[in-house]
């Protein structure tokens, strides 16, 4: 792994919220091409540390790197810009645009016209919008949603809504990706189907994710490394099999005796 | 030619078949000065209604100060054809412009606050252009600014109307106009997703000034006067009901719904004790029935469209 | 020169006090449907019209004295409100907010034009229920009309203070306000507490209304507007939702006013309530006595 680019790095990041100390001195990387799981009990500050990494909050102390550059106090769409991506835990869709628009934002930022171009509808505007539609359309495909392009998004079944997330947040053409307990509400089978989708989306459109999942047997499978919070702080690291067997690890899940 | 292009084409020669049928109708003498005068008031609230639904409708920031521009654009307008002596395009875009720069000022710092905040903190800001203007002696004070020469007539006012109508459906269909509607749906998302939040807010805050800037100096070249007490908060809400009773967000909606309450306004106008109780009663009655108002966020064509098609899609 | 602008300041201050209590009787009102609903209930300051209407109808036709006007008036503005909450913004719970807004809209036009019809737009003189006695205190002068809006909104205050802090109607009222879902499952009957809100929110602006009348002896059917767009700043000043913030902030507002109209020029009285609000909006747009949150990613 060594010589592969460092994509993220956390350094003795802190987050206080009116003096609780949501996440305390986390450290982490992700390399390119990494699959990497952040995982721990609810309530442990896995959503807080995905927001201070996503610019939704700026951390107290420590310094957060993304691609080589610091990242602290930059804001979301300023990270995004930068190539990272993220899905929400509780969906949150452009609900009353269609799919395919949903995707089309997600590109905006690649969208290469000025607004006097839009508005005097010269030839530019057209084929840059031929070429997000396109794209658009063929990510679309990729999660099985083309059929439902042109559909409301708040109109589809809970799980195309779930692919239309994770989909829309590759629209921004991300290094990274943040998954936030993208198995949540979803059964036993699409679970499976989710897993093996995450690993192909590696390999695919070769990204790094980070994956935030509660449920540690879900991740078992997928990731390659593993990071362990309770209580914001971190409490272990490793492969899924040394996690697996790490004492520390199995009384925060199981609680009390090992 | 491409379906898009095609597709302005066909709404500019419908354009065009209204405006010959409409001046067919006062050359003849069917439509009187009356209802000439409210076919110049419909077409400029089209123009107010549609641009406050930029803001209110399509980008979701809830403004409730749009007299506030309108009344930049009458008075910039009459200051610059009554006072500097420019000529009346000159003075449109002076009042466009104005507005522009005034909305673009406001809106920097209070996009910042959202909801129920934005609304009072627009009213407010409204208000206090007006009071401004009220205090300015070289402008008429409360006695408003009189002896603008009529130059707003209904050829002008109808084409740039249209050309308004133009410029925000385009808008709307633009990579910025997305950008305005994800804001709409979900501000945290569209950030997520790469959006400057701020700029496309205050880029939909300063169109939508400036749009009814040009109202404004349209409506004062029309009746001759700016009066401060044309541009107070119930001027602001009456705009704000075309845009909802149309559909925020929709662009025919706010065209009906302009349509529809200059009309309705008209018509009561010669039982003028009765006329706002009815007007009132009419805005609760159609909320009550059909909150979202008449079009939702949808166009009219689509729905025609795909009621003409039973459901069927790409036309 | 000294001694003169603090005698001028002392008496604007005394001045503002009296302004400044009845926007925040009309503010309370305001606040506490906020609260519950979420509603900038724009009829609220006709409400406060209505209410001085029934006081001058109570003083002037019926002679009653000045309480039992007042009570009356109240009483009147409380039905009044249970009313238009009934019919109007009952069937719209659901509906999206700026539907409700709009009705609100339409609701305030409807009883400023249904006033016009019946009572004609012309100012009416109210009559004085006191005979007005100045005083002088030191060099200052307070009048009786004051001392009497002064001491009835202070009653007032503190009678609202004990119903929500004290009474189960009260308690099931800042249920409500806090979590609809939770207080219902309480058991809690959301209908009616919200209907006792608009209830005692609206008898509080007709008291502010007859306050009005006795003070500047004049009503008219458009006096609410102003008042009530006010009386909002105020409500968001002191922090939408926190009853003591609305009448902190009416008593601020009233004693801006007051200085500005006494120290620079009267008519930008008006401006200075909404500069207060841009400001407090942009600084602290929580209000003076509100708690900042923020939206959970």
């Amino acid at each position: 792994m060594g010589d592969k680019k460092r994509l993220l790095d956390l350094r003795d990041v802190s987050i206080v919220f009116g003096g609780l100390r949501a996440v305390s001195n986390f450290t982490m990387h992700i390399d390119e091409g990494e699959l990497v799981g952040l995982i721990g009990p609810n309530g442990a500050g896995k959503t807080t540390a995905f927001n201070m990494i996503t610019g939704v909050y700026v951390p107290t102390e420590g310094e957060i790197y993304f691609d080589g550059k610091l990242i602290n106090g930059k804001k979301s769409y300023q990270v995004t810009q930068m190539g990272m991506a993220r899905t929400f835990q509780n969906i949150r869709l452009f609900s009353e645009l269609s799919v395919l628009d949903n995707v089309k934002i997600a590109n905006n930022m690649h969208i290469d016209y000025s607004l006097p171009h839009a508005i005097f509808r010269v030839n530019k505007y057209f084929d840059e919008e031929k070429k997000v539609t396109e794209q658009g359309m063929e990510l679309l495909k990729l999660f099985h949603l083309d059929k439902h392009a042109h559909d409301m998004a708040k109109n589809l079944p809970y799980g195309a809504q779930r692919r239309l997330e994770i989909a829309r947040a590759l629209a921004t053409k991300p290094q990274l990706l943040l998954l936030d307990e993208p198995a949540a509400g979803m059964n036993p089978q699409e679970t499976k189907e989710l897993m093996e989708m995450i690993k192909w989306l590696r390999d695919n459109f070769k990204i790094s994710i980070l994956l935030i999942e509660h449920d540690m047997s879900l991740v078992m499978g997928v990731c390659e490394r593993l990071y362990v919070l309770e209580y914001g702080m971190c409490i272990a690291t490793g492969t899924p099999a040394e996690i697996k067997k790490n004492k520390r690890v199995i009384k925060a899940y199981l609680g009390g005796e090992v | 030619m491409n379906k898009v292009r095609m597709f302005d084409l066909k709404a500019l020669i419908a354009s065009a078949v209204v405006f010959a049928i409409l001046q067919g109708l006062m050359a003849a003498e069917i439509i009187g000065p009356f209802w000439e005068l409210n076919l110049v008031l419909i077409c400029i609230n089209i123009i107010l209604a549609s641009s406050l639904n930029m803001i209110n409708g399509f980008t979701g920031q809830f403004s409730i100060g749009h007299a506030g521009f309108l009344a930049v654009g009458a008075y910039m307008g009459a200051v610059m054809t009554v006072k500097l002596g420019f000529s009346f395009p000159l003075a449109i875009i002076a009042g466009t412009i104005a507005a522009g720069i005034l909305g673009f000022l406001i809106g920097l710092p209070t996009l910042r606050l959202d909801g129920d905040y934005l609304a009072i903190a627009t009213l407010g800001l409204g208000e206090i252009i007006r009071i401004c203007i009220l205090n300015i002696e070289y402008v008429g004070g409360a006695s408003g600014l009189m002896g603008i020469p009529r130059m707003t007539n209904f050829v002008i006012t109808f084409w740039l109307m249209i050309a308004v109508l133009f410029f925000i459906k385009n808008f709307k269909n633009s990579a910025h106009g997305r950008a305005c509607l994800a804001i709409r749906e979900n501000e945290i998302a569209a950030d997520t997703m790469g959006i400057d939040t701020t700029k496309y807010k205050v880029m939909a805050f300063t169109l939508g000034a400036s749009f009814a800037g040009t109202a404004g100096v349209l409506f004062s070249h029309y009746f001759f006067i700016a009066h401060p007490a044309s541009f107070t908060f119930m001027r602001s809400f009456d705009i704000l009901t075309m845009v909802v009773l149309g559909g925020p967000g929709s662009l025919t909606g706010s065209i009906t719904g302009a349509i529809l309450l200059t009309f309705i306004s008209a018509a009561l106008a010669d039982f003028p004790e009765w006329r706002m109780i009815i007007y009132s009663l009419a805005m609760i009655i159609l909320m009550l029935y059909r909150p979202q108002g008449l079009f939702g966020n949808k166009e009219l064509s689509e729905k025609v469209f795909s009621s003409l098609k039973g459901g069927k899609n790409n036309g | 020169m000294e001694s003169g602008f603090l005698h001028q300041l002392v008496q604007q201050l005394i001045n503002g006090i009296s302004l400044g209590s009845i926007y925040a009787l009309i503010a309370l009102g305001y606040t506490m449907i906020y609260g519950i609903l979420k509603l900038i209930n724009f009829a609220h300051g006709d409400i406060y019209m209505l209410g001085a209407y029934i006081g001058f109808v109570c003083t002037s036709i019926l002679k009653l004295s000045f309480l039992p006007a007042l009570i009356v008036s109240m009483i009147g503005a409380a039905l009044a409100g249970m009313v238009i909450e009934r019919v109007a913004y009952r069937p719209m719970r659901n509906a999206p907010r700026i539907a409700i807004l709009i009705t609100a809209i339409g609701v305030s036009f409807f009883l400023e034009n249904v006033m016009i019809l019946f009572a004609s737009p012309q100012p009416r003189t109210f009559p004085a229920v006191f005979t007005a006695t100045v005083y002088h205190v030191g060099a200052w002068v307070v009048n009786s009309q004051q001392i009497v809006i002064l001491v009835s909104a202070l009653v007032l205050m503190v009678a609202l203070t004990y119903i929500v802090n004290q009474t189960r109607a009260g308690k099931a009222m800042r249920a409500v306000s806090f979590d609809a879902d939770a207080a219902r499952l309480m058991g809690i009957d959301i209908d009616s507490t919200i209907s006792m809100t608009f209830a005692l929110g609206s008898a509080l602006a007709a008291a502010g209304g007859v306050l009005v009348g006795i003070y500047y002896n004049s009503i008219d059917p458009l006096m609410g507007m102003v008042p009530g767009i006010k009386a909002f700043v105020a409500a968001v000043l002191g922090g939408i939702g926190i009853i003591p913030g609305a009448m902190l902030g009416g008593i601020i507002l009233g004693v801006v006013e007051a200085l500005v109209s006494g120290f620079i020029s009267s008519t930008f009285r008006d401006a200075a309530a909404f500069a207060i609000l841009i400001i407090i909006l942009l600084f602290k747009p929580q209000g003076l006595m509100g708690k900042n949150i923020r939206e959970k990613v």
